[in-house]
């Protein structure tokens, strides 16, 4: 399978502090994989540098089949060209309806001037319901974002992951908040997101990791310290030391 | 599910429906305008005062320009205190031309005496002496090149509130400068305009400003009382159909994009919308629509003069919005005539002064002091504004309770509650 994300060497530090150490990831077109690590690994910086929102010291991301460098693009490019986040904690749009929120992330050009003259059409529409449902937030899409749970705006802000179809979507704690119905549900559409492009999931729920059945990869002091199957993983000693036995 | 169930974005409706405000606003313009008109010296029963009509016209004017501070901050969350000095710019853009054709007509009509006919040169020294004496200079400075042409000077109106905001924007959004800092920088700008036109040499006649603007060149034949109405009608015109434009803006996907960017700029960006595109796209239109508010306030203020654009009117702005009510395009437009309309009042000697005895409270001087307690109390207590009081009125009480959860078990909405 064709890689579709390159991390390779990249550096960062904060007023001296090393977060993340000369980091290589890589990560192909259809793919799942889970992220792990002990609080403060550098799990979050690692994907603030992919959607350019912190700009490493050293190192070189690669990106897409035209194999272009996300280092010199604004966020927003990024996000165009692609990869989609959802963050640590959920961020909706809380004074915006349910059909607002999704509607703004749905796939379509982002210029002012094309948002200004947009007029939503039926496709669009459809598509919203069908992410509503998908999101279990049919019944909730005229109400304020605000009025949700803290687990149905998780659900939201996947919702609206989705709905910017990108080709590579960072994922950061989906399940923190959620009920275990919930957690299994997350599990579901993660998989099924995985199977038309790359999913990179971060969670420290190894319950959660688990089920989600792929590849991991254990971050620790900023570089990845093992890779493999979960089984691989969690028998690794130096794993065990640094997150497990804790 | 029907179009109806749907949120605001979706619902391909004619505007009016979309933004009911809409209606009702222009149905009151409408009714206050035409009321006016009946009441007014010019054309009515004269009851209504041509100082008055003119008191009135410049309200709708503060009235737009507020509706433009209240798409740029109470909409996009950006905290201009730059806004009055786009305002000013209109107004001289148009007292430029007011001023020249109006004092060459003087001119022309002095040299008709003279045995020879007069020369272009001779005009053009004439209208410069005339113009220009006062700060000591005979010769046009290269920015009165345009003042001659009626369409040159509207269309600087419009250009050059709108080329200031588009370079200034530029950078500042360029450079990610927001919150507080961004609102120190504008405050700067204006101080920097005003105080260069306060200077002799700017070209526009320092504090002097420019004047006799109430006379408009040519239709000296009409009595001040029928022309302040024009003016007034042209204000109103101009308010509601900036109105249209602003609901219009805000209620479409346009809308929705410039509202989460004020509420999380951040999060925009990694939906992949380019922030500084639309803020820019936001912060020039405003200033155009400020500059046209100015080009109309000042005809009827018959003078402007640097004093007009100091960084204190761009904050009095922002309180009359506040005031208001934010983020509704009605609560700044009732800011901004009740405040205006009542600091009118107050400073204008009307209201009674108040003998405690041993201290008399004189409104001239203590009516700043009630706006800005009113001010505090308003941010603190009631930070919807007066616009806020229309909620109560159509019973629309959004259970806003940023993220605490609704009902009994956790995500379950109380119907009657989050209907209401
Ligand atoms: N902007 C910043 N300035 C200074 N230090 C930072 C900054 N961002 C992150 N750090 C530090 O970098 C380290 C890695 O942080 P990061 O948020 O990436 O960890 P994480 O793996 O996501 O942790 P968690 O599991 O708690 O979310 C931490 O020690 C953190 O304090
Ligand atoms: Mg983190």
């Amino acid at each position: 399978m064709t890689t579709l994300l390159e991390v390779s060497g990249v550096s960062v530090s904060f007023d001296g502090f090393k977060a993340i150490n000369n980091l290589s990831f890589q990560i192909a077109e259809k793919e799942l994989r889970a992220v792990i690590g002990p609080n403060g690994a550098g799990k979050t910086t690692f994907m603030d540098i992919i959607t350019g929102k912190t700009r490493p010291e050293e190192g070189r991301v690669i990106y897409g089949d035209r194999a272009i460098s996300l280092l010199h693009m604004s966020e927003s490019s990024i996000a165009q060209a692609g990869v989609g986040r959802k963050f640590q904690k959920p961020t909706v749009f809380e004074d915006q309806s349910v059909a607002d929120n999704l509607l703004l992330a749905l796939k379509k050009n982002r210029g002012p001037f094309s948002v200004l003259l947009f007029k939503a059409s039926r496709d669009d529409q459809t598509r919203i319901e069908e992410l509503a449902s998908e999101i279990g937030l049919e019944s909730a899409l005229r109400r304020k974002a605000g009025e949700l749970s803290h687990g149905q705006k998780q659900w939201l802000e996947i919702g609206m992951l989705l709905a910017q179809e990108p080709k590579l979507l960072l994922v950061d704690e989906p399940a923190a908040g959620m009920t275990p119905a919930e957690r299994e549900h997350t599990t579901d559409i993660l998989r099924e997101a995985a199977k038309t492009r790359a999913v990179v999931v971060v969670e420290h729920d190894m319950e959660f990791v688990r089920r989600l059945d792929c590849r991991v990869s254990v971050l620790h002091e900023g570089s990845v310290l093992a890779e493999g199957s979960i089984d691989h993983v969690t028998q690794n000693q130096k794993v065990i030391e640094v997150y497990l036995g804790r | 599910m029907t179009d109806a169930t749907l949120a605001s974005g979706l619902r391909r409706q004619p505007l009016a429906l979309r933004f009911p405000s809409v209606l009702v606003f222009l149905a009151a313009l409408g009714l206050f305008t035409i009321a006016v008109t009946i009441l007014s010296d010019g054309l009515g029963l004269g009851v209504i005062s041509t100082s008055f009509i003119k008191t009135l016209g410049k309200t709708l004017c503060l009235c737009l320009v507020a509706l433009a501070m209240d798409l740029v901050w109470g909409y996009c969350g950006i905290l201009s205190l730059g806004h009055m000095a786009f305002f000013g710019l209109g107004g001289y853009a148009i007292g430029m031309w007011l001023m020249y054709a109006r004092t060459e007509l003087i001119v022309i009509e002095s040299l008709k005496a003279a045995p020879l006919p007069a020369t272009p040169q001779e005009i053009s020294d004439g209208i410069a002496g005339q113009i220009f004496g006062v700060v000591g200079a005979s010769e046009f400075p290269p920015i009165w090149a345009f003042a001659h042409s009626l369409p040159l000077q509207l269309a600087a109106v419009v250009l050059v509130p709108g080329l200031l905001a588009l370079v200034f924007g530029w950078l500042a959004f360029r450079s990610r400068v927001t919150g507080v800092y961004l609102s120190i920088l504008t405050q700067a700008m204006t101080l920097a305009l005003s105080l260069h036109l306060f200077q002799n040499d700017s070209g526009l006649r320092g504090n002097n400003g420019l004047s006799g603007l109430q006379n408009l060149p040519g239709l000296d034949d009409f009595p001040q009382s029928t022309v302040s109405l024009w003016f007034f009608w042209a204000s109103a015109i101009a308010l509601g159909l900036g109105y249209i434009i602003c609901a219009w803006i805000v209620s479409g996907k346009f809308g929705s994009v410039i509202r989460a960017i004020r509420d999380d700029e951040t999060r925009v960006r990694f939906l992949g919308y380019p922030v500084e595109g639309f803020k820019l796209f936001i912060f020039t239109l405003t200033a155009v629509l400020a500059g046209i508010a100015g080009a109309l306030y000042y005809p009827q203020a018959g003078i402007i003069n640097p004093a007009e654009m100091a960084p204190i009117a761009s904050i009095y702005l922002a309180v009359w919005v506040a005031i208001g009510g934010r983020g509704r395009l009605y609560g700044a437009v009732i800011g901004a005539a009740f405040v205006s309309l009542l600091s009118t009042w107050f400073t204008g000697g009307q209201a009674p002064n108040i003998n405690l005895g041993f201290y008399t409270i004189q409104w001239v001087d203590w009516w700043i002091v009630l706006l800005g307690f009113s001010f505090v109390a308003i941010t603190l207590f009631a930070p919807k504004g007066i616009g806020g009081l229309v909620d109560i009125f159509i019973d629309r009480k959004s259970p806003n309770r940023f993220g605490a959860d609704l009902g009994p078990d956790p995500g379950a909405l109380r119907e009657q509650e989050a209907e209401k």
